[in-house]
């Protein structure tokens, strides 16, 4: 999870901000590899150089949990932070808040689940219970004026459940706008939503929470991302996740994708002839970097069209 | 950076109003046109075996698609994927009701067609100069009235011709292609006979600004039920340039079984949109096609086997793999 979002303000200025989520959650994370620190800093230090004004960092979850993110600390103090961008890191409870801003976190973000079983098996609680852990972190993030942003995973289909009923994402969205966080990311986490099922979701959410708080974080694991980031947009959402070269496989459906990829949404969200302030082609830079290190394909098919065409 | 100056709104203002509209104007029913077997096999490396195609057409058939392109009667020398086009043609279990078109460049190759027993044809114009010349060898009015030939031989014999314009997105070497230049040839081939006019992103550029544009100015020219997209996903885009699509009144969609064919123009990047990932959006929405989305991913992982290379269908990786 974790990926690129896109901010529009589409009444006045049609500004697109992109914000890049190099990994997060099942990102990175996902990466079977064990990535070295040196070359994490290095991919962030890139990607702050294309223009993208948000840049997911790193995870704070305990080091047994996700080994991958076991040098968050070292990662969040060397990285060189853009004056333009926002570096948040993940943070599942107060542990890990302490840890980050110790670090030197400005921005953390909390992951709820709009299915129960999700929940139980992912974070090993209930949604219920998880809110009460999002609460305290989210209530001393405000006394330190450390902006939080929440995340829904299952928005559209659970690996578990199956559907979920748009109700039930929309009041868990509610639950963390109320709660304080400024935005609210909808993950569909197996990527099986299609725009009749986003139009839906995003139909009852937007009921309970303005479109200018949410945002989508869309799998592309059955090659519907753009469509519904598409979607999306056209519904007036504003911020769009994504994640250069499409990092992050799908832990539910081995050997498949999963994050849509920064380089082939902005392709689109350029085409259309929305500003991004982002550079694409040092985002392919970026992505061809990564890749190299970790030995892989790019899942980018701009980025796969752009380095063999003559 | 195409500035959307077009529709004198912010681009984010115009997508949301052709959504806003989009609720009621989505169709009911869409039909698939599968080229996999023509298009998708003609720009895959490997020679496929003849029975290897026919049985691919028969599960293709068997998985419901209304619409199977068959196979090409141009010169074997130019496309040899393509020589055993009779003997495709007469060893297909032709399904009832189910459509097998076929490639007829000229005259010579439609009269061979017919002779095969095609029922159907379908003949390729571009929106660009440079491209026509390329391809074809010939410019795009010289191929226009090739193609007047055909059109007049097929009224006689009451065969349907189906007419694809390519490069209406962008052309690999002409850069932009103005819409404007795509309907009037779009108009010429409709108003010569073609049933259907497919508009083709040959090398996969167009976004979904550009698609909208591109059905804007084609339609004032051509109904749009008359109209049909084949959209490539070199970029990624094909299927929001789909949806886009439907969303302005188009019902029929070209692509191709497990996205076979890549594009010669950007080696090793893909080329047709995948028919699974295609299915599997329109069904999400509601959208019926009569296809069997199991069986077509059952030919799909047949064609690969045979072919020995990876699906290209996000919904046949996703779904093998759970």
């Amino acid at each position: 999870m974790g990926n690129v979002p896109t901010s529009v303000k589409h009444c006045l200025s049609y500004e697109q901000l992109i914000q890049d989520y190099p990994w997060l959650g099942s990102r990175l994370q996902e990466e079977k590899e064990m990535v070295p620190t040196r070359v994490k800093i290095q991919l962030i230090n890139m990607l702050s150089e294309t223009g993208l004004p948000v840049i997911e960092a790193t995870s704070f979850v305990s080091s047994k949990w996700v080994p991958q993110m076991a040098d968050h600390t070292e990662v969040l103090q060397a990285i060189h932070r853009s004056s333009h961008a926002r570096y948040p890191v993940l943070t599942p409870n107060m542990h890990g808040f302490q840890d980050a801003v110790a670090a030197g976190a400005t921005e953390v973000a909390v992951f709820g689940s709009a299915s129960e079983t999700f929940s139980q098996k992912n974070i090993n609680c209930s949604i219920d219970d998880s809110m009460l852990k999002f609460e305290e972190v989210i209530c001393t993030a405000k006394q330190q004026q450390i902006p939080v942003r929440g995340y829904v995973s299952c928005a559209l289909g659970c690996p578990y459940e199956g559907p979920i009923e748009p109700t039930k994402v929309a009041e868990v969205v509610k639950r963390l706008y109320e709660l304080g966080c400024y935005e609210v990311s909808l993950g569909d986490t197996i990527g099986v939503g299609t725009p009749g099922s986003m139009a839906k979701m995003l139909h009852y959410v937007m009921e309970e929470v303005p479109s200018s708080a949410l945002a989508v974080h869309c799998h592309d694991t059955y090659g519907q991302a753009l469509a519904n980031i598409l979607t999306a947009l056209q519904m007036g959402i504003c911020a769009v996740d994504s994640s250069v070269a499409g990092l992050g496989g799908c832990p539910y459906a081995q050997g498949a994708s999963g994050n849509v990829s920064t380089e082939d949404v902005l392709y689109m969200l350029h085409g259309m002839g929305i500003k991004t302030g982002v550079d694409l082609s040092k985002v392919i830079e970026a992505g061809d970097f990564i890749c190299k290190a970790l030995n892989r394909k790019t899942n980018s098919k701009v980025a796969q069209a752009r380095s063999k065409s003559s | 950076v195409r500035v959307f100056s077009f529709f004198n709104v912010s681009p984010v203002q115009w997508l949301v109003q052709v959504g806003a509209s989009a609720g009621k104007a989505l169709p009911q029913r869409v039909k698939i046109v599968e080229v996999g077997p023509r298009d998708g096999l003609q720009n895959e490396k490997t020679l496929v075996p003849t029975e290897v195609k026919i049985h691919l057409i028969d599960m293709l058939s068997e998985a419901g698609l209304p619409v199977i392109e068959a196979t090409s009667f141009v010169s074997p020398e130019w496309v040899p994927q393509m020589a055993d086009q009779v003997e495709v043609m007469k060893g297909i279990n032709r399904r009832p009701g189910v459509s097998y078109p076929v490639l007829t460049p000229n005259l010579k190759g439609f009269q061979a067609a017919v002779k095969a027993g095609a029922a159907e044809v379908a003949i390729f114009g571009a929106a660009s100069e440079l491209f026509s010349k390329k391809n074809i060898n010939c410019s795009v009015d010289e191929s226009l009235q090739r193609f007047e030939e055909v059109t007049k031989a097929a009224k006689e014999a009451g065969v349907r011709v189906r007419g694809y314009v390519s490069c209406v997105l962008g052309c690999p070497y002409e850069g932009q292609v103005s819409p404007d230049k795509v309907a009037q040839v779009a108009k010429r081939l409709y108003s010569m006979g073609c049933y259907e006019i497919s508009l083709g992103d040959t090398i996969g550029v167009g976004t979904p600004g550009g698609m909208a544009e591109l059905l804007e100015a084609v339609s004032r020219e051509v109904p749009v039920d008359a109209l049909a997209v084949h959209c490539h996903d070199t970029y990624g885009q094909a299927l929001a340039n789909i949806l886009i699509a439907l969303q302005m009144g188009i019902s029929v969609v070209d692509s191709s079984v497990a996205g076979l064919g890549g594009c010669p123009y950007a080696q090793g990047a893909s080329g047709n949109v995948a028919t699974e990932d295609v299915v599997y959006m329109l069904h999400g929405l509601g959208i019926q096609t009569g296809v069997d989305l199991p069986k077509l991913m059952d030919a799909g992982a047949f064609i690969c086997r045979s072919l020995n290379r990876k699906t290209s269908s996000k919904v046949a990786q996703a779904t093998c793999k759970l």
